[in-house]
């Protein structure tokens, strides 16, 4: 029964030496740590949305009732859509805001790559439809000013109460410590009183 | 456990049990005859109310949600349903809501006692840094309970937080959908925050058994900071602190009995009242008392700095407020431990420090608009250059006054003085017989 000795070899002649039991170490541990990978990626992965989450991540809403100067709040994906019917004024006021008197210099459009200029024409679709996610970008409160009576802040857009965001006419923020323009989610107009957004 | 065991199995099932699983011995050693500095005060008794109450808050807890439903559309109705229906049930619910004010009160009062005492230097270090670990898992315990109820604070308090995530760069708003288990804070949320605010609490009772562990290999420190050096200096725990720490959890029942019966809804938010309403954000969201000072030094940061956002840099400052906790132990440079012994300046500079903790938490309640902000981030300076600068150098530059030989002499002292003032009377008294 010599064979014990004569396939391990003594640690102090040959301690450099690789061994089968070095090869079975590395052989468990790499299982094991392709068993803890294959477990992992389910238990985290399960947390994110799940298949009826992702379902309602469209939505269609008829503006046909929305005259101008009014505004409308939607749900999309749990959170809410403002969408504003501008006045002529609002319009020019937002075209005319030069970029270097924004916090946030870029678009935040989802229909376009996101990092294009924030100028007004860069943050719709058609001029007279203002549509973004009501959510304010500092720490998610929803900023007032879509119903009637809110205050909308000092740059006549929407103001978030959490910790006194000014968003202009654009949702471009203006004063206050959101870091970025009120995000555009993607959308289309199916018609001229339906639009899809999702 | 660091001192030898005494105790003598006195029947046959006894000893029967502990050649088997000594569990018996292990709580009589633990609890029974634990050698423990005879000059422990009430400062002295938060860990013994501190079991109370994690124990009071599973209790109540385990009940509560034997009636509650974690669904976005039954939790807030099925809580009025515990307030109104149950048998009891608002008691319950009153009990485990204002508990857990109880418990941070509890838990900040003990804080402030490893503080001035400096328990947690050496070699109490692990003993301090598994206490700073529970604490944290109290933060998230009471984080996630507070949304349970589903009312418009727990809703937008939720979101806030939650939201704290999305300033980590690259991967924050990947997380945050991960977190939230969906595009905003909904059903999926709150069945995560109901199964890990159930998870926590028995988190928090193992780290317990550890902190207990880790406070019984060098025993307890006292209020000299002076180590033990004989059995003089001990008494057995039983029967002189379980006493103790019995009277001190009676008179903290007393305090927890007149919000639970008289003012249950003092220390919450009426807000909570109102059904989330994912459409409207109230006007002021504040969370609970006890998040307060941390909520300011959040919101202190309204700048960017270099490269980090203003949104990043409140969540970096707030984390780290934490974090820098667990350093402490290597902060304080100090010769000696309890603040008893310690310079004037010393002194001086740790009641500015609390008092400048009670600040930020004064601050936390009140809106985000000038002058609070600058308060805030004075006082958030403060709270930092404390921890980073002053106290390291107070220990480096100060002389401590002279330390007693040991508990015994010190103890002794303070009996002849106060003997010998209570003796001075009767001499003046008797020249008037």
């Amino acid at each position: 029964m010599n064979s014990v000795s004569d396939t391990q070899p003594s640690v102090g002649d040959h301690g450099e030496e690789t061994t089968r039991r070095d090869f079975i170490h590395l052989m468990a541990i790499g299982a094991t740590g392709a068993a803890v990978l294959a477990v992992g990626v389910p238990a985290i992965h399960q947390l994110n949305p799940d298949a009826s989450v992702r379902a309602l991540a469209t939505k269609e809403v008829d503006i046909s009732a929305i005259d101008i100067g009014q505004a409308i709040k939607v749900m999309w994906q749990g959170k809410p859509v403002f969408i504003r019917r501008r006045t002529e004024e609002e319009i020019n006021a937002a075209g005319e805001t030069p970029i270097s008197a924004l916090k946030d210099s870029k678009s935040r459009n989802e229909n376009l790559t996101g990092s294009e200029e924030a100028t007004d024409t860069n943050r719709v679709v058609k001029p007279e439809w203002m549509i973004v996610v009501g959510v304010c970008t500092h720490l998610g409160c929803v900023p007032l000013g879509t119903d009637e009576g809110d205050s909308r802040g000092e740059y006549n857009g929407w103001f978030c109460p959490c910790h006194g965001s000014h968003y202009d006419i654009a949702g471009r923020i203006r004063k206050g410590p959101a870091p970025e323009n009120l995000i555009i989610p993607p959308y289309e107009f199916v018609s001229d009183t339906v639009v899809k957004i999702g | 456990m660091s001192h030898e065991s005494t105790y003598v199995p006195g029947s046959a099932i006894e000893r029967w049990l502990d050649k088997r699983l000594p569990i018996i011995r292990l709580g009589y050693d633990s609890f029974g005859d634990f050698p423990t500095p005879k000059n422990l005060n009430y400062w002295y008794t938060f860990g013994g109310i501190l079991s109370v109450c994690l124990v009071i808050q599973i209790v109540t807890g385990i009940i509560l949600a034997m009636h509650y439903t974690p669904h976005v559309d039954y939790a807030f109705e099925s809580v009025e349903h515990i307030m109104r229906d149950v048998n009891y049930g608002d008691i319950m619910r009153y009990a485990h809501a204002n508990g857990a004010s109880m418990f941070f009160i509890a838990v900040y009062l003990h804080m402030f006692r490893g503080l001035y005492y400096g328990s947690y230097k050496d070699p109490r270090e692990m003993l301090w840094i598994i206490g700073v670990v529970i604490f944290i898992l109290m933060m998230a315990t009471a984080f996630m309970g507070y949304v349970l109820p589903w009312g418009q604070m727990s809703y937008w308090g939720a979101t806030v937080i939650t939201s704290l995530f999305s300033a980590i760069p690259l991967i924050g708003d990947s997380l945050k959908t991960l977190l939230w288990g969906g595009y905003s804070v909904d059903n999926p949320t709150l069945n995560r925050f109901y199964a890990l605010h159930y998870l926590l609490p028995f988190l928090i009772a193992g780290a317990v058994i550890l902190h207990i562990w880790a406070l019984h290999i060098p025993g307890n420190a006292n209020p000299t900071g002076v180590e033990v050096k004989s059995k003089k200096d001990t008494l057995p725990f039983h029967p002189y602190y379980t006493v103790k720490d019995g009277f001190a959890i009676v008179v903290f029942f007393i305090l927890f009995a007149a919000f639970l019966f008289y003012m249950p809804n003092s220390l919450g938010h009426p807000d909570n009242y109102i059904p989330a309403n994912p459409l409207v954000t109230p006007e002021h969201i504040v969370p609970e008392w006890y998040f307060l000072p941390f909520y300011a030094m959040l919101r202190a940061i309204d700048f960017n700095f270099l490269f980090i956002s203003s949104k990043l840099g409140g969540v970096i400052v707030m984390f780290s407020s934490l974090i820098i906790l667990f350093f402490l132990p290597w902060l304080d440079r100090s010769k000696v431990r309890s603040h008893r012994y310690r310079s004037t300046a010393a002194k001086l500079w740790f009641v500015l420090f609390v008092a400048d903790c009670v600040f930020l938490g004064w601050l936390g309640g009140q809106v985000a608009e000038q002058p609070f902000i600058l308060f805030s981030q004075l006082a958030t300076a403060f709270y930092f250059i404390y921890l980073l600068v002053i106290l390291p150098l107070l220990g480096l530059m100060e002389t401590p006054k002279e330390l007693p030989k040991s508990i015994s002499e010190d103890v002794l002292s303070n009996t002849k003085k106060k003997a010998a003032i209570s003796a001075t009377p009767e001499p003046v008294a008797q020249p008037a017989e």
